[in-house]
């Protein structure tokens, strides 16, 4: 165990009142990277199990993997590539905007917890990968690390760090590049990649599946080739069927609850029904499940266990208003083919609410119980 | 100018600033700070504003009823507000057009209401016709601080001349873009935020325990 006592021998340095003390927080970030931490805690009651946030951040890095592999494959495509070259070039494309999103992220994290002596913490593993995965390919670098600063300090940070946030950071990060810089995140031309290498074809123009929807009524592509993700879109939100495997991980390893998922998918599909029932279009209901961020949303935005609602009966009910007000937003506001990043928004700062009124509901019925019974 | 009187004058640009400190006049402050040049001109009239108003209010602090106060205190104010609105119509009338209603709502600012009921119904007429123009200004510095930033950011220029070159623009072959959200009063709201951390983080005095 040379590694183990290297780290040793630096671990007086790092510590309180050692020549390089003020960086205590990074050495111990990259302690536990290495090494599962040695020490114990002493009083206080524990539910011992274990997830600990690695093992949950790595979970759902795991289950990211499916669309973001991919969204790589996808961006190829796009652009008149085929197998593993499309896969190549995906991947090279990305690979900057995601390199950036860890820096500037990682670093100011870094940075904050420094500052204030705290623990560097795990959150931020899932943020930086799920940032470039909701961009739009050719979105410009400098705005993927702006959009990550904004949020990581003023939707993270402000309110004290990993877990004490009331949205979600990378919902934020592409609200605040969507409100900042809007020609570049939709459009006609944003969607696809305009590097040639590998002799990619020229940059196409092209509108996606949802702006085909709102404009014309229909889409180019079948509906299972939506499913699939052969369709233009952000970088990871594509794939149907790899975000349900996705999902499916989180569930099985019990990280995300179904019950958000699920109720989001239900109250998508049920608004989709009633709209359309009511004449604001004539295709298939659940074409809005497949086509735009609503299926990656509903798994692994809405899901997320610090800014969703956290009694059992306000899962159902902030997953249901998710899904319904984000296919009310695509189909009645005529600026915004897509809903799903507001809606989770919306619902994030609502989900308290929703709570608060569970507990009381929930103290009423009981109070009720000891009245009769007395 | 003894520095009591000095005092009146600097107190209300840091430490008991009416934006930032007091949290004062913050919709005008999200309204009229998308442009360097409206908010200067908007820092102007509500400094002319608060200091006529301490001035003329605390001359006759000791002839009012207290029972009538406000009723006069909005004459006295809303006269000086028709005044500062007819001579920027008459002087700068297209600024006049960005600021629409925002002049005549210097009126409801509270800025002006609370240093009339807190100084200057209590103080001599100098020592608040300062207290005036300090708190007019720390209420400027903020504003022109905010339009700066959204101006700058917002629109790449100062005071409407350029100052980003066209060429960095991505239309032009460049890579930089405006930042739409600068804007949107929302970015004007967490710029004050900004501005009231970098500000607490000097004056620790001032940091909520």
């Amino acid at each position: 165990m040379g590694l183990r006592k290297i780290v040793d021998n630096l671990k007086p340095t790092f510590s309180k009142g050692g020549k390089l003390g003020f960086l205590a927080s990074t050495f111990g970030a990259f302690e536990t990277f290495l090494f599962v931490p040695n020490t114990t805690t002493s009083h206080g009651a524990h539910i011992r199990d274990c997830n600990d946030m690695k093992r949950t951040m790595i979970m759902v890095v795991v289950a990211l993997l499916p669309a973001f592999l991919f969204g790589c494959y996808n961006t190829g495509l796009q652009v008149a590539l085929t197998g593993w070259t499309a896969f190549f070039y995906g991947l090279v494309r990305i690979l900057p905007m995601l390199a950036t999103s860890y820096i500037v992220g990682l670093g100011i994290e870094f940075a904050f917890a420094q500052v204030r002596g705290h623990e560097v913490n795990e959150g931020f593993l899932v943020t930086g990968l799920l940032i470039p995965m909701i961009m739009p390919v050719s979105t410009p670098i400098w705005m993927v690390a702006i959009g990550t600063a904004f949020s990581v300090v003023f939707c993270k940070e402000v309110f004290g760090g990993t877990g004490m946030n009331v949205f979600n950071p990378a919902i934020v990060a592409r609200a605040f590049v969507f409100f900042a810089y809007t020609p570049f995140m939709s459009g006609e031309s944003v969607w696809f990649s305009s590097w040639k290498m590998m002799g990619a074809a020229d940059a196409a123009t092209g509108a996606t599946a949802l702006e085909q929807l709102a404009s014309q009524g229909a889409m180019q592509w079948s509906a299972l080739d939506a499913f699939l993700g052969f369709i233009p879109g952000s970088f990871g939100e594509t794939s149907t069927l790899c975000i349900l495997v996705g999902g499916a991980i989180l569930l099985l390893t019990g990280i995300a609850s179904w019950k958000t998922m699920i109720s989001v998918f239900v109250g998508g599909y049920a608004m989709a029904l009633l709209l359309g029932g009511c004449g604001a279009f004539d295709y298939p209901a659940y074409y809005h499940l497949i086509t735009g961020g609503f299926a990656f949303g509903a798994v692994f935005m809405a899901t997320d266990p610090v800014t969703s609602a956290q009694t059992s009966t306000g899962k159902y009910i902030v997953g249901f208003m998710t899904g319904a007000l984000a296919i009310m937003i695509r189909l009645v506001n005529p600026a915004y083919p897509e809903g799903m990043m507001l809606s989770i928004l919306f619902m994030n700062a609502l989900a308290p609410l929703v709570d608060y009124f569970v507990v009381e509901a929930n103290i009423r019925r009981r109070q009720n119980r000891v009245k009769t019974a007395k | 100018m003894s520095s009591k009187s000095l005092k009146y004058l600097t107190e209300p640009l840091s430490n008991s600033n009416p934006i930032i400190v007091q949290i004062l006049g913050i919709c005008s402050a999200l309204a009229v700070t998308v442009q360097l040049k409206p908010a200067i001109v908007m820092g102007l009239s509500v400094m002319v504003v608060t200091a006529f108003a301490n001035l003329v209010m605390s001359l006759l602090r000791n002839g009012v009823p207290s029972r009538i106060r406000i009723i006069v205190q909005l004459v006295v104010i809303a006269t000086l507000v028709i005044l500062v609105d007819q001579i920027l119509k008459a002087y700068v009338y297209d600024v006049s057009k960005q600021l629409s209603v925002y002049v005549g709502l210097i009126i409801t600012n509270c800025i002006v209401m609370g240093r009339v009921e807190a100084f200057a119904l209590g103080n001599h007429p100098w020592a608040s016709f300062l207290d005036g123009i300090g708190n007019g200004a720390g209420y400027a510095s903020i504003l022109i601080i905010i339009a700066f930033f959204r101006e700058l950011f917002g629109a790449g220029s100062l005071l409407g001349f350029r100052v980003i070159p066209e060429s960095w623009y991505i239309d032009n072959g460049g890579v930089y873009a405006n930042c739409g959200l600068m804007l949107f009063p929302p970015m004007a709201l967490i710029l004050v935020g900004c501005i009231i951390w970098v500000h607490r983080s000097f004056n620790k005095d001032l940091q909520e325990k």
